[in-house]
């Protein structure tokens, strides 16, 4: 990596303070097109961590599939189930969210210290500084091989369950069956689409 | 000081853990609580490409492990939505408080 160490530590607190501002919005915030949005937020600071990382081809992917994908798809959801309903306070509710702050802060804690402590190992030979993508490249087609591969039938299998289960098998009754051709509705139960 | 270490980032990866836990504990609406573990899922990809780039970066297989983690959050968040939106059909709200179908 080619950048002063001054800078690489200032872009990581910038970064750094962005994420978990964002992250604390996503929580916290009421509205959820303001949670959405900033998830955006945490995703491309965290692409920016992993360019200071010498993680090129991971950066460029976080960019792509969770602001580009993910991102997108959880807007869409939030569209599709947009009812503003007021939930209704469940009694003794700041118990348990005193309790979760608790165990949180209490993991952190724990987490840090093992992260302070621990004597790490510095590596013994040094990246050749080729960048990231010609060694990653390496993994996914030698040693990498059948999880490579795994992983596109995952996403094939995921992607039907999705529509699957997305799908809506009946037409509201609120709709009117007028007649019955097959391109006036949107949606046609499926023995109308049979015929 | 000035010089990036691999605890920072790992401290980093926990605040951020741990926000996320926070939001799936606490969080009423069902596509917050699907946010919350996508959140968790970056702090985990955080800590692999941290210990990828400070205690392996001749075989950088920690960032092997953080592609896959993120295509597999990709299907995990397909997946998710269909189901809130099914639940949603159902149930007509997405009060995670009212999914207690199946609590006794």
């Amino acid at each position: 990596m080619n950048i002063a160490q001054g800078v690489q530590f200032v872009s990581f607190i910038i970064l750094s303070a962005l994420m978990l501002g964002s992250a604390l919005g996503v929580v916290l915030l009421g509205n959820i097109v303001y949670s959405a949005f900033l998830l955006g937020g945490v995703f491309i600071s965290m692409a920016g961590i992993y360019i200071l990382l010498n993680a090129d081809f991971v950066s460029a992917a976080q960019v792509l599939i969770y602001v580009g994908a993910v991102n997108v798809l959880i807007l869409f959801a939030i569209m599709l189930v947009n009812k503003r309903e007021d939930f209704v306070p469940t009694k003794n509710a700041w118990i348990g969210k005193v309790l979760t702050g608790g165990v949180c802060a209490g993991l952190f804690a724990l987490l840090s210290a093992v992260a302070v402590v621990t004597p790490w190992q510095p590596p013994t030979e040094v990246a050749t500084g080729e960048g990231s993508l010609v060694p990653l490249a390496k993994h996914f087609f030698t040693d990498f091989l059948l999880p490579f591969e795994l992983a596109s039938v995952l996403l094939l299998m995921a992607m039907i369950g999705a529509i699957v289960l997305a799908r809506r098998e009946f037409i509201p009754d609120t709709v009117e069956m007028t007649e019955k051709s097959a391109l006036t509705l949107p949606e046609r139960p499926r023995e109308l689409a049979g015929k | 000081m000035m010089q990036l270490q691999l605890p920072y980032f790992l401290i980093l990866a926990a605040a951020l853990f741990c926000i996320g836990i926070y939001g799936l504990v606490s969080s009423r609406n069902a596509v917050r609580v699907l946010m919350s573990i996508e959140l968790m899922l970056n702090a985990v990809n955080l800590n692999l490409m941290g210990f990828s780039n400070y205690l392996d970066p001749v075989g950088i297989k920690g960032q092997v492990f953080a592609v896959f983690v993120i295509s597999i959050a990709a299907a995990e968040a397909a997946v998710g939505l269909a189901i809130v939106l099914a639940i949603y059909r159902n149930r007509d709200t997405v009060d995670m408080e009212k999914f207690n179908l199946l609590k006794w």
